[in-house]
């Protein structure tokens, strides 16, 4: 036994949790390409998740701030990119790439840009006053919330909005029985370029440095003579960029938006930052990973259980860690 | 002839400083008078506003009343950050130790611009061998002691005029505290130490003056040479006898 648990603990630990689910579906599913089918599927939906938990996880876990009002960057990110790819149709139906590709990085672009100034913004105004008091932040961030959906009422109406895809990322790729939307693996490089960025400003630069310590100890880092609320400041900001850029690839994956996305992927949201652990891009990845692949395999296998899935992963998990999977703090 | 260690210029004053947490007044009327270099103790039981002292010099928590001045100036309202930029670095009685970061980011993250002072390191490893052995090991895995070790180290890594250090020996073993001895003996030759402390053997092993806080006021300051040579003053102050501990 203690053996199985070493030789699990080299081959990768709790990070073998999404193969082993991956197992347990194909053994379920039974079909190798529904099965790849669904993984695919499950993969790219996790990396978007990873894209708007991220940013939450690690202002959670470094100022101990509850942000409800996270959603309204996912919504205004969606609607936005949706802006931006309906003014630029022509690029977006050309039949070159570059053209497509110029289209999609304006409309991320623009999302996430958005995402960077208003997040800095709903920070001084915001968040600010209410450091340290958590009933505060939830009232103040579910307010703000529901300003921001009243907006995006006000802007962009309240019927659906189509969401044009890029010509280039409309297609599937077909192999044998397998077929994969061009899409998904879109979303699914765009997110592990994303996170391996992520990891790289966290483990090699002294930013990144401060904010690992500061999700652990914040009062210790500002003894050592740094101040905690100028990086948060910057955190957030980036973290709001983060859920707008989740939020428009959201968008395209959807092809068609409300302005309740920001509300509907916030409860998902929530769950993988608790499974994930606190204030870790890491644990994010893993429950984001978990959660999207959870998801598509339920879909498939009892369709009637895909909505409570993810509530019952959550609860095993915490049941098993209740601090969740890779949290910051031990 | 040197003049009198108390009647040096004070590096740290704390002037008739009040400190209030939540609706609880911690400390009251505190004064405190830290000449520049060597090991200066405040002592007092659990609960009698030791840490708060220590914790309100680095604005971790706001002084009502009263001022505290570092070299003169005023650092009362200042932010904690501004506060250890001057010079001034706090080891805490839980040490902060960053555990999921590793001995060797621990120490960086103490430098002020990321790049370390070989001739200060190469001291560090002489007087913590450990911090070498364990330099690229994640700060969980160390024991008690050598997390307390990385504490003081991470403190001396720069060039500090005070050093305040809360309660290092508690939980430690004899062994680990003759290290601390002398570790602190090293420090002191360039630094001032404000130690808090309970235990009164290793405080006086090291302390030139003491000043003993009760119920959050300060109820004696002087000499440890004074304190140690007064078994009476020390009953009365802190409820023991050096004898009984000889």
């Amino acid at each position: 036994m203690k053996s199985l648990t070493t030789l699990v603990e080299r081959l990768g630990g709790i990070n073998l949790l999404p193969v082993l689910l991956a197992i347990i579906a194909l053994v379920l599913i039974g079909s190798p390409s529904t099965w790849l089918t669904l993984t695919i599927a499950g993969l790219s939906m996790g990396m978007m998740i990873f894209l708007m938990a991220s940013g939450l996880s690690l202002v959670f876990g470094l100022m101990d701030v509850l942000n409800f009002g996270h959603s309204a960057f996912i919504s205004f990110g969606a609607f936005i990119a949706a802006s931006v790819l309906a003014a630029l149709a022509v690029w977006v139906a050309a039949d070159s790439v570059l053209l497509n590709l110029l289209a999609l990085f304006a409309a991320i672009s623009a999302a996430a840009l958005f995402g960077l100034v208003a997040g800095w913004m709903f920070e001084r105004v915001i968040i600010k006053p209410v450091y340290r008091d958590h009933l505060r932040q939830i009232l103040i961030t579910m307010g703000a919330l529901i300003v921001a959906e009243q907006i995006i009422l006000a802007i962009w109406g309240g019927s659906p909005v189509a969401v044009p895809r890029p010509n280039f990322l409309s297609g599937s790729l077909i192999m044998g029985d397998v077929t994969i939307e061009i899409y998904r693996l879109f979303a699914f490089g765009l997110g592990l370029v994303t996170y391996m960025a992520l990891h790289a400003v966290l483990n090699r630069t002294r930013v990144g440095l401060l904010v690992r310590a500061g999700v652990e100890n914040r009062e210790m880092v500002e003894a050592l003579g740094f101040r905690i609320d100028r990086l948060f400041i910057g955190v957030f900001a980036v973290g709001s960029a983060l859920a707008a850029m989740g939020g428009a690839m959201w968008a395209g994956y959807e092809t068609l938006i409300t302005g309740a996305i920001g509300s509907e992927m916030m409860i998902i949201v929530f769950i993988v930052i608790i499974i994930g652990g606190l204030g870790s891009i890491e644990g994010s990845l893993l429950g984001a990973l978990m959660v999207g692949l959870m998801g598509n395999y339920v879909a498939f296998l009892a369709p009637k259980m895909a909505l409570a899935s993810n509530m019952i992963l959550m609860m095993a998990i915490l049941l098993w860690r209740p601090y969740g999977l890779r949290p910051a703090v031990k | 002839m040197s003049a009198p260690i108390l009647e040096l210029d004070p590096i740290l004053e704390l002037d008739n400083v009040f400190t209030d947490i939540a609706q609880y007044h911690i400390l009251h009327e505190v004064s405190l008078h830290i000449p520049e270099g060597g090991v200066h103790v405040l002592l007092g039981r659990n609960g009698a506003g030791k840490t708060t002292t220590l914790r309100t010099i680095m604005g971790l928590w706001q002084a009502k009343q009263g001022a505290i001045r570092f070299r003169g100036e005023d650092i009362t309202k200042q932010h904690t950050s501004d506060i250890a930029r001057k010079g001034i670095a706090y080891v805490p009685e839980n040490m902060g130790i960053f555990g999921g970061l590793t001995v060797e980011e621990n120490m960086r993250l103490a430098t002020l611009d990321g790049s370390f002072d070989q001739d200060r390191l190469q001291r560090i490893y002489t007087l913590f061998p450990a911090l070498e052995k364990f330099w690229n090991s994640s700060a969980w895995s160390l024991s008690g002691g050598q997390k307390q070790m990385l504490a003081i180290a991470r403190a001396m890594i720069e060039k500090r005029d005070l050093i305040l250090i809360d309660e290092p020996t508690k939980g430690l073993a004899p062994a680990i505290i003759l290290n601390m001895v002398e570790a602190f003996r090293e420090i002191a030759r360039e630094t001032t130490i404000l130690l808090v402390e309970q235990n009164f053997l290793f405080a006086r092993s090291l302390g030139q003056t003491v000043a003993v806080i009760d119920d959050g006021r300060i109820a004696h300051s002087g000499t440890m040479a004074e304190l140690v040579e007064d078994v009476a003053l020390q009953t009365r102050l802190l409820s023991l006898s050096l004898d009984a501990h000889q």
